[in-house]
C-alpha cells in the first residue's frame, strides 16, 4: 500500500518537475513496445531483416514524419509562389546550428544546436516575411541575399570555432540516418503533431491567404498574422527535417511532392493528401535504397521524390492529350474522366 | 441581412474630401462621393486615374491621407464585418489559375469570415449551394478553377461573395480577358443581383457597358469629374475632360 502511494507520488513528482522527461518516457515506451514490436512483427512476416533493426525503425518513422509535414506546409508555400523560402530558411537554420556550436565552444555552454537552429530559423522567417511585406511583392533577390547571408554566417562561425565541430557539421549539411537518436525521433514526432494541429486549426485562413490575399484582407482576415504563421511553420518543418535530409536538400520535401500532386489533384485538400502520399512513398523508398547501397539518405529520398514527379508528369502529359481529344467532342464527359484519371494516378503512386 | 434592414437609410459608403497619394505622387484629390444602399455604381476613368485606389479606400484596404471614408457607417479601415463585403480583385481571372482548387472550395471561402474554424453548419452549406446555383455554375462545382474559361471563373468569385451573403459587391475590372458574349451575360447577372437588392461598385474600362448597366456613374481622373445619373453623364463633356484633355484642364485648375 505504502509502496503504491510512493510510486504514485514519484510519478506525480516526475510530471510536476519535468513534463518533458515524462513525456519522453511515454514516447520511448511507445517507440519500443508498440511501434518497435509492430515493426519486428512486420520484419518476421515479410522476412525483411532490416525492418527489425531499431535504428532502421527509427529512420522509417522519421522519414514518414518528414513525408507528412513537408507537403502539409509546402502545399501552402508552393502555391503562394514562395518555394524558395524553404531553401532560404534551411540555409539560415544552418547558421543557427553554427551559432549553437560557436556559443557552446566559446562560453562552454551546452546548448542544443537544434534549439539555436529553431530560434534563428523562426527569427529569419519573420524577418523575411517583413521584407516581402515591405517590398510589396515576393522578392527573389531578397531571398537570395538572406539565403547566402545565412550560409556565410554559418561558415564563418564554424571556422571561428575549434576545428573539431567541422565533423558534426557534415551531418547537418548532407543529413544522416546514423545520427537519428531516440530523442531526435521524439522531437520530430512531437513537431509533426504540433505542426499538424496548427495547420488543421488554421487551414481555412491559410488557404484563403494563399489563394487570394487581397480578398482575404477585404474579408477582414488577419492576413499578416497568417502569412507569418505560414513562414514560421516552414521554419519549424525545415529544422525538424534538417538532420535527416540535410540543410541543402531539405527544401525538396516541401516542394517536389507538392509539384507532383498539383499536376493531377483537382481540389486543394486532395493535393495535400496526394503530396503527402508521394512524399511518404519517396521517403520510405529513399531510406530503403540508402540502407541497401550505403548511399546518402537525403539524396536518395529527394531523387525518389523527383522520380515520382517525373512519372506523374509523363503520365499526365500522355493522358492530357487523349483527354483533350475527348473534351473536344463532349465537354461534359471530361469531368468524369478527369476524376477517374486522378484516382488512377493516385493509385499508381502507392 | 438584419443589419441591412436596420441601416437601410444610411449610405453604404460615404467619402468626404478624401485624398490619397503614393509617397509624393498624388493619386486621388479631394474626392467626395456617396453610395446608397441598392445602388449600382460604375467607376470609369483612363488608366492610372486612381480607380482601383478609390475602390481600395471604399472597402477599407487603404487609409486616405486626408478626409474620411465610411463603410456601413463606420470608418472603413476599422470596419470588421468581413462577410458583408464581397471583393473581387483585379487579377481574379489569374488567381488560382495554376492552383489545384475546386470551384466549391473557392465559393466556400465566402463563409470563412463567419466560420474560420469548426464544421460548416447546414446553413453554411446551403448558402454555398445557393450561391453556385444563383450564378449558374452548380454543375461546375467539382471542377478545378484553373481549367474554367475566363467567364466561368468570374462567376466563381461572384458566387464567393454571394455565399458570404454580402451586402456590398466590389469588382475591379472583372471582365479583363473574358470574351464579349460571356461579358454581356456577366453584366446581365450583375444587373439581376443589383435588382434583388445587392449594392454593387464596378470598375470597368468599357464605358458603354458601364453606362448601360449602372444606376450611377463616377468619372475619375485623380479628381472626380462627374458623379450622377448615366444619362446625364453621356450628355455632359465630363468624359472628354477626364480622358482627353486632362493635362490642359488640370493646368487651369492649379
Amino acid at each position: 500500500m505504502s509502496a503504491h502511494t510512493a510510486s504514485i507520488r514519484s510519478v506525480g513528482s516526475t510530471l510536476q518537475f519535468s513534463p518533458v522527461e515524462s513525456l519522453f518516457a511515454v514516447f520511448e515506451w511507445v517507440l519500443t513496445n508498440v511501434y518497435g514490436a509492430g515493426m519486428d512483427l512486420l520484419a518476421d512476416l515479410l522476412g525483411i531483416q532490416m525492418l527489425g533493426y531499431p535504428y532502421m525503425q527509427r529512420a522509417y518513422l522519421a522519414a514518414v514524419c518528414i513525408g507528412v509535414i513537408g507537403p502539409l506546409v509546402g502545399t501552402f508555400l508552393v502555391h503562394r509562389e514562395l518555394s524558395m523560402l524553404s531553401d532560404t530558411l534551411a540555409h539560415t537554420a544552418f547558421a543557427g546550428v553554427a551559432v549553437g556550436l560557436f556559443l557552446n565552444a566559446t562560453f562552454s555552454l551546452s546548448l542544443s544546436p537544434l534549439a539555436t537552429a529553431f530560434v534563428v530559423a523562426v527569427g529569419t522567417a519573420l524577418l523575411v516575411e517583413l521584407l516581402i511585406d515591405y517590398a510589396g511583392a515576393y522578392s527573389d533577390t531578397s531571398l537570395a541575399i538572406v539565403l547566402t547571408g545565412g550560409f556565410a554566417v554559418g561558415s564563418v562561425l564554424i571556422t571561428a570555432t575549434d576545428g573539431g565541430i567541422a565533423v558534426g557539421i557534415n551531418a547537418y549539411l548532407f543529413g544522416s540516418l546514423a545520427t537519428v537518436s531516440k530523442a531526435n525521433v521524439g522531437l520530430l514526432v512531437f513537431m509533426s503533431l504540433f505542426i499538424g494541429c496548427l495547420v488543421a486549426l488554421a487551414y481555412r485562413p491559410l488557404l484563403y491567404v494563399t489563394v487570394d490575399a487581397t480578398a482575404a484582407r477585404a474579408a477582414r482576415l488577419n492576413v499578416r498574422l497568417y502569412k507569418r504563421l505560414m513562414v514560421v511553420l516552414t521554419a519549424l518543418v525545415v529544422v525538424s527535417a534538417m538532420q535527416i535530409m540535410g540543410v541543402i536538400l531539405v527544401a525538396a520535401m516541401l516542394v517536389v511532392p507538392v509539384a507532383a500532386a498539383a499536376l493531377v489533384a483537382r481540389s486543394f485538400k486532395q493535393s495535400i493528401l496526394l503530396a503527402i502520399l508521394a512524399a511518404v512513398f519517396s521517403a520510405v523508398v529513399g531510406v530503403t535504397i540508402s540502407y541497401h547501397y550505403g548511399l546518402a539518405a537525403g539524396g536518395s529520398i529527394v531523387l525518389a521524390a523527383i522520380g515520382v514527379y517525373a512519372t506523374v508528369l509523363t503520365v499526365e502529359k500522355f493522358t492530357n492529350r487523349t483527354e483533350f481529344l475527348t473534351r473536344w467532342h463532349s465537354p461534359r464527359h471530361s469531368v468524369d474522366q478527369s476524376a477517374t484519371k486522378i484516382k488512377a494516378d493516385g493509385g499508381d503512386e502507392e | 441581412m438584419t443589419a441591412t434592414a436596420e441601416q437601410q437609410s444610411e449610405p453604404v459608403i460615404s467619402i468626404e474630401n478624401a485624398s490619397f497619394g503614393y509617397g509624393s505622387v498624388p493619386v486621388l484629390e479631394s474626392i467626395s462621393l456617396g453610395v446608397e444602399s441598392g445602388a449600382f455604381l460604375g467607376i470609369v476613368g483612363p488608366n492610372g486615374s486612381g480607380k482601383s485606389t478609390l475602390l481600395d479606400l471604399m472597402v477599407g484596404l487603404r487609409q486616405p491621407d486626408s478626409g474620411t471614408v465610411r463603410l456601413f457607417g463606420e470608418p472603413a479601415t476599422e470596419f470588421d464585418a468581413g462577410e458583408r463585403i464581397g471583393y473581387v480583385p483585379q487579377d481574379a481571372t489569374t488567381v488560382a489559375r495554376e492552383m489545384p482548387i475546386t470551384v466549391r472550395e473557392v465559393v466556400r471561402m465566402g463563409r470563412y469570415p463567419r466560420r474560420l474554424v469548426g464544421r460548416f453548419s447546414d446553413a453554411d452549406r446551403q448558402a454555398v449551394d445557393d450561391a453556385l446555383e444563383q450564378v449558374g455554375i452548380a454543375d461546375l462545382a467539382a471542377r478545378r478553377v484553373g481549367r474554367l474559361s475566363g467567364g466561368q471563373r468570374q462567376r466563381v468569385f461572384i458566387a464567393r461573395a454571394l455565399a458570404a451573403e454580402a451586402d456590398l459587391l466590389a469588382l475591379d475590372e472583372p471582365t479583363v480577358g473574358v470574351d464579349a458574349e460571356s461579358r454581356e451575360a456577366f453584366y446581365e447577372l450583375l444587373a439581376d443581383l443589383n435588382s434583388s437588392g445587392l449594392t454593387i461598385i464596378l470598375i470597368d474600362h468599357d464605358i458603354g457597358v458601364v453606362t448601360t448597366y449602372a444606376t450611377e456613374i463616377a468619372c475619375l481622373n485623380r479628381r472626380l469629374y462627374f458623379d450622377g445619373d448615366p444619362s446625364e453623364f453621356v450628355a455632359t463633356d465630363a468624359l472628354a475632360e477626364a480622358y482627353g484633355t486632362d493635362q490642359h484642364v488640370l493646368h487651369h485648375n492649379h
